[in-house]
C-alpha cells in the first residue's frame, strides 16, 4: 500500500539491464530470488534447477533429480534448503550445499505448478493441477502430507504463504485465502483463470493476475478491488506478476515480450520494459532492493535501477 | 556387655571397654558428631566411599596408589622378551585391608577344603550368611549346618549323644530298615523330593534277609518349610542366591526344585556342564557365565496336581500339591532312571505314543496270479460303420459312459458363456444388453423413429429385439397408459426380495408410506390390481387416483435394481449408509451473480465468500499458530450428510417432462475454464439447446437418412463421453433429430446431470472442434446410434464453409484438461553462441498426441513437420558433442524452432506483431473468424 513517503522520491524502477545469464537449461520456467536476494534460482525445462549468484552471474550449483521440467522453486529463510516442484508430480527438497535430494514428496496426481516454504521452512506447500494444495511436513519423515486443501475446483496455478496465511490462485477463477489463525477460508471470485497471486509486502492486499489480461489488487480483508492494471497481454500462458519491494509498483509479465510496470496507486503504466521478443515467463522482484529478474526462454536477465558502473561484464545480448 | 567386677573370666568380652570412670575427673566433653571420625589401625582416616567402592577409603588418602599419586606403569618394549608377560593377579590390586581379616581376600591360615565341611571357607560363609536371608528355603542352610560335623549346634550334639547319627532320621527306631541315604556324590535331595521309585521293592526284597530283632533308625525326613510366602513372586520362584554367586567352581549346586530335566531328581543326572557365577531364574546371562543354556526356568502345569485327592501317592505326601512326578509312578517303564540320560531341553512325554495298529494283509485266494488284463477300449464314435443301436449297445456293455466329444473345436472357439458353463458357473442373470433396460415404449419409439427415418424404398428391417429376461409387455402399447405403467411396475417388482434398502419415498407421511409398502409387497407377489387393494378406501376418489398415480410412478422410478442391473453387480461388502452423501456444508453461492458482479467490477461483498475452514492441528503447530478450533476433529471444510435422493427428483420427472437433475455434488462442477470468453449463462444455453432440438425435430423428416444401425451397437454408445452426446445434440442443425424424450429415456438422470453441467460449462468455441470429433467418429464407427442424429455429417460434407479449426481451439481444449500453459521453450534464435539444449516441451507432445487422436487428416502436414523437427533435434542431441555437426544442424534446428514457436505463440494471440508472414496472417484471420462465428 502506498503510504506517503516522507520525502517524495523519484520512483525507482529497474530499467537498466545489469546482466543476462544464459542458463542453458532449456526454457527457464521460473526464476526466483532467494530469501535475501543474493542468489537466483532458475527452474529449467531440462529437469534441472540451478543456483546462480546475482552479483557475478556465475553458476553455483546444479540440482538435478527431477523427472520432468521444473516449474517452481523456493528457498528457505536460512538458505539451507530449496524446494522445487516439477511436472513429474513430485516436490523435492534439496540440501543447498551438497545438492543432494533431502526428500522427494510424492502424492500429487498431476504436475505441480507452485511450491513454497512457510516462514520457518517447517512446512512445504505445493499446488498442483490436480486442484489440491498439499502441506508437507518438513519436520517428520512422513510421506503423507499434513493436510490436503482440495477446495479448488481446478488446478492450482499459484500459491503464496505469508505468516499464517496461504493464498492460492486457481484456474477456476478464484483466489482463496486460508487463514490459519482464524480458521477461515476466503474465496474471491475473479472469474478468469488465475495465473499468479501475491501478497503485498504489508500484507493488506492481494495481487492476482488472470487470463483476461488484467492484474487486480484486492483488499485482503474485504475483497474489494483497489486497483486494476491492464495493458499487457496475458491470454494463454501462465505468467507471473509481482509487486515491487516497497509496494509502489505492480509488475507483470506479458506475452508480447515486455514487463509492464504500473504505479500502484495511480494505476498508470509507468514502465514498459522490453525484455525480448518472446514471452516473458517469469519474474521476481528483489526483496529489498530495486532489482528485477526476468526469465525469457533460456535466459534470465537481471534489471536494476541504475546501470552498474563496472561494465566488465557486458550483457551478452 | 562390658565386664566389670569380679568373676571376669566367666564372661566373654565384646567390643571396646569404656574407660574406667574416675571420681574426681571432670566430665569429658562429648565429642561432637563431626569430629567423630573413623580411623584405621594406623591412624589414617577412613573415608566412607559408598557401597560400590568397598566401603572405606581406597588407596592413599582418597587417591589411587601412593602419596605421589598413581603412577602408570611405564611402557617397556616387549619385542625382545615376548615370552614373559606381566600377569596381573587380582591380589596385585589389593591393599592390606583387603588381605586383612575382614577384607575380601583374607590371608590367613585356614583349614583347607578337604578338612572342612563342604563349603567351609570364609567368603562362602559370609555369602551364605547373606543368602540365608534372601533364600526362600532356609532349610537349605539349616540342613547344611546339621550335617556339618565340625561345628555342630547344641541340638546336634544332644542328638548325637542320644545315639543319633548323621543321615538317620529322628525318632524311635523302627523295625524296617532305613533306606539308604543318598549322601553320596552330592546328589542331595532337598525340598519335596520323592523317594526313589524302586525303594519299596528293594526294601521288600531286603527285608527277607533282615533279622527280626534288628531295628533301624527311621527315615530321615526333609523338613517341610511352611513359611508363608511373602512377596509377589510366583510359586516356585527363587531369588538370586548370593552364596552361589560368590562361590567357586567346586561349590555345590543350587538346588532346583522344579528341575526341567525331570530325571534329575532321580539318581544320577547330568552335572557336567554347570555354570558358575551369578545364577538364578531372575537373571539373564551374566558376563561371568560360560554359556547361556537354560537360563529361564520352565515349568508346566502338568507338574501340578490338578485334582484334589485324585490319587494317593502313598508316600505320606497326600494332599501335597507341590509338583510331583506322578506320571512317572504310573508308568514304571518310563522312569527316567531307567531311560538314562535325557537330552537337555527334552522332557518325558506325558502321554505315551499311540501304538500303530497294523492290520495283516488279506489272505490271497488260491490260484491268484498277479497279472492285470487291460480291457480293449472301444471308441464308439469313431466306428463309422457301426449302427447307432450297436454303438449304444457297445457303450452300455462297456459299463461306463463314453463322454460326448465336445462339438467345439477347442476352448478358444467357445464363447465366454459356454466356458463358464463348462466350469459350472452360473450364468449372469441380468439383461444382456442395455436395450433390455429400456422401457418397452421407449424401445417402441426407437423403432418407430428408425422406421420413419428409413427411406420409403428400403423397407424397415425387422428389428430383432434381443432376448430379455425381464418380461416385456406387448410392444405396441399406447404411450403411457396407466395399465401399461402398472404392468411395468409389476414386472419390475415381481419376485423381488423385500429388503431394507428399498427407497422410502413417503417417509414423511407414515400412513402413506405404509400403504406404499403394502402396494410394493403386493407387487412382489405379482398381484394384478395391487394399487387398488392397497389404497385407502376411506379416501376420496380424487385422492385415491392421485395416490395411485404417485405409487405407480414411485414404484417404477425406484424399481428394484435386481431386475435390471443388480444381478450384474456384486454388492459391496461393507456398504455405508448409501442414502446419504457427504456434502460440504457451506455451498458456494451462485456463480452467475458473481460473474455479473465481476463484469461490473464490483468486487467485494458480491465476490467474497468466507467459509469456516479447519486447519490440521499439526499444520497450526508448524505455523506457530494456535488451533482456531481446538477440540474439533474436523479438517478442511465442515461437511454434512445429505440425502442422496430426494423424492422430488423422482416425482417431478413425469409431471414435467424436463427432469431435474439431483443436486449436483460440488465436485461435478470441477471444470476447467481456462479459456476466457464465457459470457453466456447457463440458462440461455438451455434455451439454445431446446431450440436446437426443436429445429432438429423439424428437420427430422427432411434430413439425410441415417444408416440402419444395429441396436446393440447403438446402446454401446451410451458409454461415450457426455461431450460426444452433447456434441451430437448441438452439432448441426440441419440434421435429423430424434425427439428429446428419447434421449431422456436412454440417458437417465445420471447422465443428464453430467450433460447439463457440461452444457453449462461448454463454450461455443468447442463446437467446431466437436464437429471434428464427430467426423472422426463417423469414420471410425459408422454403426452408431448417433449416426441417426449426426448422420452423414454435414460438416464433413461442407468443410469449406466451416472455418478450418484454428490451432488455438485445440490448445484451448488441451488446456481444459491440463490447466495453464507454459510458454514454448524457445521461440527465437538464441543470442548466445552456446545455446542450451531444449527438449520438446510437454505441450508439444500433448499437441502431437491429440492431433493424432483427433485430427488425423488435417494435422498431417503439421505433424510431419513436427516429427521432422523432432528427428532433427534428436540428431542434434546425439551429436551434440561433435562440434562440426552440431554447428551445421543448429541452423536447421533454429529454423524448426522458429517456425513452431511462432505458430504457437501466434495461434493464441490476437494482437498484431510487427513481422508476420502472409500465411500466418491468413491463419490468424481464420482464427478470428472462427471466434466470431461462435
Amino acid at each position: 500500500m502506498a503510504f506517503p513517503e516522507p520525502r517524495p522520491q523519484a520512483p525507482q524502477l529497474p530499467q537498466h539491464l545489469l546482466r543476462t545469464i544464459n542458463c542453458q537449461q532449456g526454457a527457464v520456467r521460473a526464476v526466483r530470488f532467494n530469501g535475501d536476494g543474493n542468489y537466483i534460482l532458475s527452474c529449467g525445462s531440462d529437469k534441472s534447477l540451478k543456483l546462480w549468484s546475482v552479483g557475478r552471474g556465475t553458476l553455483l550449483k546444479t540440482y538435478s533429480g527431477h523427472g520432468y521440467e521444473v516449474l517452481d522453486a523456493d528457498s528457505s529463510f536460512d538458505n539451507s534448503q530449496i524446494c522445487s516442484c516439477s511436472s513429474d508430480k513430485t516436490v523435492i527438497l534439496w540440501d543447498v550445499a551438497t545438492g543432494q535430494v533431502t526428500r522427494k514428496l510424492r502424492g500429487h496426481a498431476g504436475k505441480v505448478n507452485c511450491v513454497q516454504f512457510n516462514e520457518e521452512a517447517t512446512v512445504t506447500l505445493s499446488g498442483s493441477i490436480d486442484g489440491t494444495v498439499r502441506c508437507w511436513d518438513n519436520r517428520s519423515r512422513k510421506s503423507e502430507p499434513i493436510q490436503i486443501l482440495d477446495e479448488a475446483r481446478d488446478g492450482i496455478s499459484s500459491l503464496k504463504v505469508v505468516q499464517h496465511e496461504l493464498l492460492t490462485g486457481s484456474v477456476d477463477g478464484r483466489v482463496r485465502r486460508y487463514d490459519l489463525r482464524m480458521g477461515q477460508l476466503h474465496v474471491d471470485f475473479i472469474d478468469s483463470p488465475i495465473t499468479c497471486v501475491c501478497f503485498s509486502q504489508d500484507g493488506q492486499c492481494t495481487l492476482s493476475s488472470s487470463l483476461d489480461s488484467a492484474v487486480r489488487l484486492l483488499d485482503k480483508s474485504t475483497g474489494e478491488m483497489l486497483g486494476e492494471y491492464k495493458g499487457h497481454k496475458m491470454k494463454g500462458y501462465k505468467l507471473d506478476c509481482c509487486l515491487s519491494n516497497r509496494d509502489t509498483h505492480v509488475l507483470s509479465c506479458s506475452e508480447d515480450g515486455h514487463v509492464y510496470c504500473w504505479d500502484l496507486v495511480e494505476g498508470s503504466l509507468s514502465l514498459k520494459l522490453l525484455v525480448g521478443t518472446a514471452v516473458v515467463q517469469s519474474l521476481s522482484f528483489h526483496p529489498s532492493e530495486t532489482r528485477l529478474l526476468t526469465a525469457m526462454e533460456g535466459r534470465v536477465q537481471v534489471w536494476s535501477a541504475e546501470p552498474e558502473e563496472t561494465e566488465d561484464e557486458a550483457p551478452l545480448l | 556387655m562390658a565386664s566389670d567386677g569380679g568373676g571376669e573370666e566367666d564372661f566373654v568380652t565384646y567390643g571396646t571397654p569404656l574407660e574406667p570412670l574416675e571420681e574426681d575427673e571432670p566430665l569429658k566433653k562429648p565429642v561432637p558428631l563431626h569430629e567423630q571420625t573413623v580411623k584405621d589401625e594406623k591412624g589414617r582416616y577412613q573415608r566412607f566411599h559408598g557401597a560400590f567402592t568397598g566401603g572405606f577409603s581406597a588407596g592413599y588418602f582418597n587417591t589411587v596408589g601412593s602419596k605421589e599419586g598413581w603412577a602408570p606403569s611405564t611402557f617397556v618394549s616387549s619385542r625382545q622378551q615376548k615370552a614373559e608377560k606381566p600377569h596381573a593377579r587380582p591380589e596385585d590390586f589389593m591393599d592390606e585391608e583387603d588381605f586383612g581379616e575382614h577384607g575380601i581376600a583374607p590371608r590367613q591360615i585356614t583349614t583347607s577344603r578337604e578338612f572342612s565341611s563342604g563349603r567351609r571357607d570364609e567368603a562362602a560363609d559370609k555369602a551364605r550368611a547373606v543368602g540365608a536371608q534372601a533364600s526362600l528355603i532356609p532349610g537349605d542352610l539349616l540342613l547344611e549346618e546339621l550335617i556339618t560335623p565340625a561345628r555342630s549346634s547344641i541340638g546336634v550334639e544332644l542328638l548325637r549323644r542320644m545315639g543319633w547319627r548323621e543321615g538317620q532320621g529322628v525318632g524311635p527306631r523302627v523295625k524296617r530298615k532305613a533306606r539308604k541315604q543318598q549322601a553320596d556324590d552330592g546328589a542331595r535331595v532337598y525340598g519335596c523330593a520323592l523317594p526313589p521309585a524302586g525303594s519299596e521293592e528293594d526294601e521288600e526284597e531286603e527285608e527277607e534277609f533282615a533279622p527280626e530283632n534288628v531295628t533301624y533308625a527311621p527315615k530321615d525326613v526333609t523338613p517341610m518349610d511352611f513359611t508363608p510366602k511373602s512377596g509377589l513372586q510366583g510359586l516356585g520362584y527363587r531369588g538370586l542366591d548370593p552364596g552361589l554367586a560368590l562361590q567357586g567352581s567346586g561349590a555345590a549346586q543350587h538346588i532346583e526344585l522344579f528341575d526341567p530335566q525331570g530325571g534329575r531328581l532321580f539318581g544320577d543326572s547330568q552335572r557336567g556342564s554347570r555354570r558358575r557365577g551369578v545364577a538364578g531364574q531372575a537373571f539373564g546371562v551374566g558376563a561371568l557365565e560360560d554359556d547361556d543354556e537354560d537360563i529361564y526356568h520352565r515349568d508346566s502345569m502338568s507338574r501340578y496336581d490338578t485334582v484334589l485327592g485324585g490319587e494317593e501317592p502313598g508316600d505320606g505326601l497326600y494332599g501335597w500339591t507341590a509338583p510331583q512326578q506322578y506320571s512317572d509312578k504310573k508308568d514304571r517303564s518310563r522312569d527316567a532312571s531307567y531311560l538314562g540320560k535325557i537330552l537337555e531341553g527334552f522332557t518325558l512325554a506325558q502321554n505315551p505314543l499311540e501304538e500303530k495298529q497294523v492290520f495283516p494283509p488279506p489272505t490271497l485266494p488260491r490260484g491268484y496270479r498277479p497279472v492285470h488284463h487291460f480291457r480293449p477300449k472301444v471308441d464308439v464314435l469313431r466306428l463309422s460303420g457301426v449302427s447307432p443301436a450297436l454303438a449304444e449297445a457297445l457303450k452300455t456293455s462297456k459299463g461306463h459312459m463314453v463322454k460326448e466329444e465336445p462339438q467345439q473345436g477347442g476352448r478358444h472357439q467357445l464363447v465366454s458363456g459356454q466356458r463358464g458353463a463348462l466350469l459350472g458357473e452360473d450364468t449372469l442373470q441380468g439383461p444382456r444388453s442395455v436395450m433390455d433396460l429400456l422401457k418397452p415404449e421407449d424401445k417402441e419409439r426407437l423403432l418407430r423413429l428408425r422406421s420413419s427415418t428409413q427411406p420409403a424404398s428400403s423397407p424397415a428391417p425387422p428389428t430383432q429385439t434381443p432376448p430379455t429376461t425381464s418380461p416385456v409387455p406387448s410392444a405396441l402399447t399406447p404411450l403411457w397408459t396407466p395399465s401399461s405403467v402398472q404392468q411395468e411396475a409389476q414386472a419390475a417388482w415381481r419376485g423381488t426380495q423385500p429388503s431394507s434398502q428399498t427407497f422410502r419415498p413417503f417417509d414423511k407421511n407414515p400412513s402413506k408410506q405404509a400403504r406404499y409398502d403394502l402396494y410394493l409387497s403386493r407387487l412382489r407377489q405379482g398381484d394384478r390390481d395391487a394399487v387398488e387393494q392397497s389404497l385407502d378406501p376411506c379416501m376420496t376418489e380424487w385422492e385415491r387416483s392421485r395416490e395411485r398415480d404417485e405409487f405407480v410412478r414411485a414404484s417404477i422410478l425406484y424399481r428394484p435394481a435386481s431386475t435390471s442391473l443388480s444381478s450384474r453387480f456384486t454388492r459391496g461388502k461393507n456398504q455405508e449408509d448409501e442414502d446419504t452423501v457427504e456434502v460440504a456444508r457451506d455451498q458456494e453461492g451462485d456463480v452467475d451473480d458473481k460473474q455479473a458482479a465481476v463484469k461490473m467490477k464490483m468486487f467485494g461483498k458480491m465476490t467474497r465468500e468466507t467459509f469456516e475452514w479447519h486447519p490440521d492441528k499439526l499444520l497450526c503447530k508448524r505455523f506457530n499458530v494456535p488451533d482456531p478450533y481446538t477440540g474439533s476433529g474436523l479438517v478442511g471444510l465442515p461437511k454434512v450428510k445429505r440425502d442422496k435422493f430426494s423424492v422430488f427428483n423422482f416425482l417431478a420427472v413425469t409431471e414435467s417432462r424436463e427432469p431435474k437433475a439431483p443436486p449436483k455434488p460440488p465436485d461435478t462442477e470441477k471444470k476447467s475454464r481456462w479459456d476466457v470468453s464465457q459470457s453466456k449463462e447457463a440458462a440461455e444455453k438451455k434455451d439454445d439447446l431446446s431450440d436446437l432440438l426443436s429445429t432438429g425435430k423439424n428437420h427430422a423428416e427432411t434430413g439425410p437418412e441415417p444408416e440402419p444401425s444395429d441396436t446393440a451397437a447403438a446402446t454401446s454408445s451410451r458409454s461415450e463421453e457426455p461431450t460426444d452426446q452433447e456434441g451430437s445434440e448441438k452439432g448441426d442443425e440441419e440434421e435429423s433429430r430424434p425427439p428429446m424424450d428419447l434421449f431422456k429415456a436412454i440417458f437417465a438422470s445420471s447422465s443428464e446431470e453430467k450433460s447439463s453441467s457440461s452444457e453449462a460449462e461448454s463454450n461455443d468455441e468447442e463446437e467446431a472442434e466437436e464437429r471434428q470429433e464427430e467426423e472422426v467418429k463417423v469414420e471410425s464407427e459408422p454403426l452408431n446410434l448417433f449416426s441417426i442424429s449426426t448422420g452423414v455429417s454435414s460438416s464433413a460434407a461442407t468443410p469449406a464453409c466451416q472455418p478450418p479449426v484454428p490451432s488455438q481451439t485445440k490448445e484451448d481444449e488441451e488446456e481444459e484438461v491440463f490447466g495453464p500453459k507454459l510458454p514454448p521453450p524457445s521461440a527465437v534464435v538464441y543470442t548466445g553462441g552456446t545455446a542450451g539444449v531444449c527438449p520438446p516441451s510437454q505441450e508439444d507432445k500433448r499437441v502431437r498426441k491429440r492431433s493424432k487422436e483427433k485430427k488425423p487428416k488435417k494435422s498431417k502436414h503439421k505433424k510431419e513437420k513436427k516429427v521432422r523437427w523432432k528427428e532433427k533435434q534428436q540428431d542434434r542431441n546425439r551429436f551434440e558433442t561433435d562440434l562440426g555437426s552440431a554447428q551445421k544442424k543448429k541452423q536447421k534446428k533454429k529454423k524448426g524452432k522458429q517456425k513452431k514457436s511462432r505458430k504457437e505463440s501466434e495461434s493464441s494471440s490476437d494482437d498484431s506483431d510487427p513481422d508476420v508472414s502472409p500465411d500466418l496472417l491468413l491463419k490468424r484471420l481464420k482464427n478470428i473468424r472462427s471466434q466470431q462465428s461462435r
